[in-house]
């Protein structure tokens, strides 16, 4: 009975989403009121039932009702709560049915913190939002239906061991909410475009929506980066796989457009270009989920799966992608690029910094689409290497880093660039500083060492110099700490998100520049000598766990000659699946981590050990955490709630003015 | 200079840069591509022999031998139709089975033996690699025809 509702509630929302389409966005062309006035009471209709689907889909994973075939593909009776929840969005279906609730939670938020919107603009946000809830419902109900039923089985066949774990609970609604989120901002472009008018009020209302994806984007990719480390025991944090392209195209994409949307709203300028990043950072978003969901790719993510869902969404993303594309063409030069500015400018700096991003993400998309289009065309297989992705995404980089110490110092419309180049000699010279000392500091030199370095304390010394100047330049006789107050969040989050980059850098450098990595053969009692730590093998120990049993292994780490930590790795076999699975051991300080897994059993009480020294790497995610944070600060800015109001405000009066 | 002098100054310097580093990275772009090969193609000769590659098919039953370091591997994998034995130094993945799909990635080496620093083994327990099935498929196809072969010959 509970699949049913579920399923009947999926086919009202598709409904509802129809009527939040046509209504509103006819409406809007043919100003008529009543009709845009349905927007938003259609949009919290279709999130309710959208809501109540997922709530059915929960209980049967709850309620071991094995009798819907994706519970049954998904879970187990033995599985621990948390998982039974988390599988709900462990396969194909499910993970439709987060992605299309993510959607609705976006729209409704949009709804709610649209009041001082005009009428016109929030029917056709909320329509577009609907037109895309659209094709996610069709895609669902046509091919991949979650509630279809089968006759009951006695139990289910398990979640991937891979997926138990907290990381991937809660990486899958992280990302997802950063995918979808860019679906606000491309509903707002397409507004824009339909209603022709693009301003820095415009702008403004975007900002922080876009900002907010990009927050939530952000922590996904980084939590599915981590996730990769610890559970799939190669050692690496990123491997250029295509399914992590596909979020990571976005996110260039979406930086891209954060920084273009503050041109727009402080200058009024760059409009066209804002609009296409709009448009393009959600149909990526779409090219990702086709990628993912298609079974084009081979990769940790790929569900084995039937053409014909591939060329659903492929239809799908092509409407979008061709209806948008379209729809700019021809209003794109009402829009018109904006204001004029010198080519040593804040604007012609970030432009700049815009193409370069978008060329990386064009790179990217290359690597990622050439391998599916040459199979497609010639039948042979190919791949490629990480080594590519990783060099021209350094030579692509190296400048955007630099032009990021350099643009916020820079004036707008006309930068002085003698005087900005006086200012910026002591971060220089600090940069270089650290950059040539602190490898004979970590004891060896490779050249990515001394250029990564110099490239993060770039970043922190050209922050640190803005401040000043900032702080400098302001008049009166406050404090220090009185003037730091005053600068606004906006602001803080922009420094805060650079040195996340900064951050980043720094873990990536001495991650690549001084981790060690051995694979040995381990007897109880012998020792490894890495760094400064002695590892010692104590032999495995048999433990059961809820759903699974274990050889669980002791490794004795000792540091200059004294007891440290003992690392418990695991090799575990699941019950149901009965699949070896690894499960690595991490020992993590603030400077550096002891990773170290067990391999396979090598006769008598031997077992291949794997054994990992990584200076820095949590700096990695911290550097993403606090880019994240950043994004968050920024978009708490009372300047986005003081335009609400006075937004609000202007239009109380207008009414007055009219009713008069 | 006149603004739109410089305008055009700024769209050349761009378009040149972007030009240089579009090359750059198809240029090495070609030097990274990294081809597909089964076992039959191996023994057809079609494959390299100092470029990587990447090779696939199933882990062959019973080939799996583990060298005296025991760290190093060396297993068979098949197509069906031809085989090519592989040596690996180090931690084989979780899902690592004879009988069980597989993608390698390496070089030759002279004897023809395919020494591989990196070996892929699927994450699903359904899920099989497209290129690895076809692979297999045409292997299967090609030992059927030796087989009709070997048979109108005999007689």
């Amino acid at each position: 009975m509970v699949p049913e509702i579920g399923h009947f509630a999926l086919i009202i929302a598709l409904c509802l989403a129809v009527v939040q389409t046509v209504l509103p966005i006819a409406g809007a062309g043919l100003g008529k009121a009543s009709w845009m006035a349905t927007a938003r009471p259609v949009a919290q209709g279709q999130f309710v039932f959208v809501a109540l689907s997922f709530a059915c889909l929960t209980y049967a994973f709850l309620n071991n009702d094995y009798s819907v075939l994706y519970a049954v593909s998904h879970s187990n009776s033995q599985l621990p709560t948390l998982y039974k929840v988390s599988g709900v969005w462990g396969g194909h279906e499910g993970s439709l049915l987060l992605w299309v609730l993510m959607l609705n939670v976006w729209t409704v938020a949009v709804a709610w913190f649209s009041r001082h919107l005009d009428q016109a603009t929030v029917a056709r946000v909320i329509g577009v939002m609907g037109f895309v809830a659209i094709g996610f419902h069709l895609f669902m109900l046509l091919t991949s239906n979650p509630f279809e039923r089968i006759p009951m089985q006695p139990d289910g066949r398990d979640l991937n061991p891979l997926l138990q774990d907290p990381g991937l609970a809660i990486h899958p609604p992280m990302l997802y909410m950063g995918y979808v989120g860019f679906s606000v901002a491309f509903a707002f472009a397409i507004a824009a475009l339909l209603g022709g008018k693009v301003d820095a009020a415009w702008a403004r209302w975007s900002r922080p929506w876009t900002t907010a994806a990009w927050v939530f984007l952000t922590a996904g990719i980084a939590l599915g980066s981590w996730w990769a480390y610890y559970e799939l025991g190669w050692g690496g944090w990123w491997f250029w796989d295509p399914v992590e392209n596909a979020s990571f195209m976005p996110w260039l994409i979406g930086t891209a457009l954060m920084h273009s949307l503050a041109v727009t709203d402080k200058r009024g300028t760059f409009r066209n270009w804002t609009i296409l990043l709009a448009l393009m950072a959600f149909s990526l978003s779409l090219l990702g989920t086709f990628l993912v969901r298609s079974g084009v790719l081979v990769s940790v993510h790929a569900f084995a799966n039937d053409p014909e869902r591939g060329s659903f969404i492929l239809a799908f993303l092509a409407i979008v992608i061709i209806v948008s594309l379209v729809l700019y063409a021809w209003r794109a030069p009402k829009v018109g690029f904006g204001g004029d500015f010198e080519l040593f400018s804040r604007e012609s700096l970030l432009l700049m910094g815009n193409v370069m991003l978008t060329a990386t993400c064009g790179a990217v998309l290359l690597g990622t689409i050439y391998p599916i289009a040459h199979q497609w065309l010639t039948g042979a297989n190919l791949s490629v290497g990480k080594p590519w992705f990783d060099m021209f995404f350094a030579i692509l980089m190296a400048p955007v880093i630099l032009m990021m110490g350099v643009g916020p110092l820079v004036r707008w419309k006309q930068g002085n660039p003698s005087e900005i180049a006086r200012r910026l000699v002591p971060a220089f010279v600090a940069a270089i500083v650290a950059a040539l000392v602190l490898p004979f500091v970590m004891g060896g030199w490779r050249w990515v060492v001394p250029v990564g370095l110099f490239l993060a304390f770039w970043i922190f010394s050209s922050s640190l110099t803005n401040l000043v100047t900032r702080l400098q330049s302001m008049s009166g006789n406050d404090s220090l700490g009185a003037k730091m107050l005053k600068q606004p969040r906006h602001y803080w989050g922009m420094l805060l998100a650079h040195c996340g980059v900064g951050i980043f850098i720094l873990g990536v450098t001495f991650v690549e520049g001084y981790d060690q990595e051995k694979d040995v053969r381990m007897d109880i009692g012998d020792t490894l000598v890495m760094n400064d730590y002695v590892f010692r093998f104590d032999g495995t120990i048999r433990v059961q766990g809820p759903n699974y049993r274990a050889d669980q292994g002791a490794i004795t780490v000792s540091k200059d000659g004294q007891p440290f930590v003992v690392l418990r790795p695991e090799k575990r076999i699941y019950n149901v699946q009965q699949n070896p699975m690894t499960e690595a051991a991490i020992e993590s300080g603030f400077f550096s981590q002891l990773y170290v897994a067990l391999g396979e059993p090598l006769g008598g009480s031997a077992w291949s050990v794997r054994v990992y020294y990584k200076p820095f790497v949590t700096w990695i995610w911290s550097g993403c955490a606090i880019m994240a944070l950043g994004g968050m600060l920024a978009m708490s800015d009372r300047r986005y709630r003081v335009a609400r109001r006075a937004a609000q405000e202007t239009a109380h009066g207008a009414a007055l003015e009219a009713s008069r | 200079m006149k603004p739109r002098q410089k305008r055009l100054v700024f769209v050349a310097a761009g378009v040149v840069g972007i030009g240089i580093a579009a090359t750059l990275v198809l240029f090495a772009f070609q030097q990274n591509m990294m081809f597909f090969f089964s076992p039959s193609q191996v023994a057809a000769k079609e494959a390299p022999v100092a470029k990587a590659f990447r090779l696939g098919g199933m882990v062959k039953e019973g080939s799996m031998q583990r060298v005296a370091d025991g760290l190093t591997v060396a297993f068979t994998v098949t197509d069906n139709a031809e085989e090519v034995t592989v040596m690996y130094t180090g931690i084989l993945p979780d899902l690592f089975k004879e009988g069980q799909g597989v993608v390698a990635q390496g070089k030759l080496d002279g004897a023809g033996v395919f020494i591989a620093d990196e070996v892929l083994a699927k994450h699903d327990e359904t899920y099989m690699p497209p290129e690895v099935a076809k692979a297999l498929e045409q292997g299967k196809a090609a030992a059927a025809m030796q087989n009709v072969n070997q048979t109108t010959v005999i007689p």
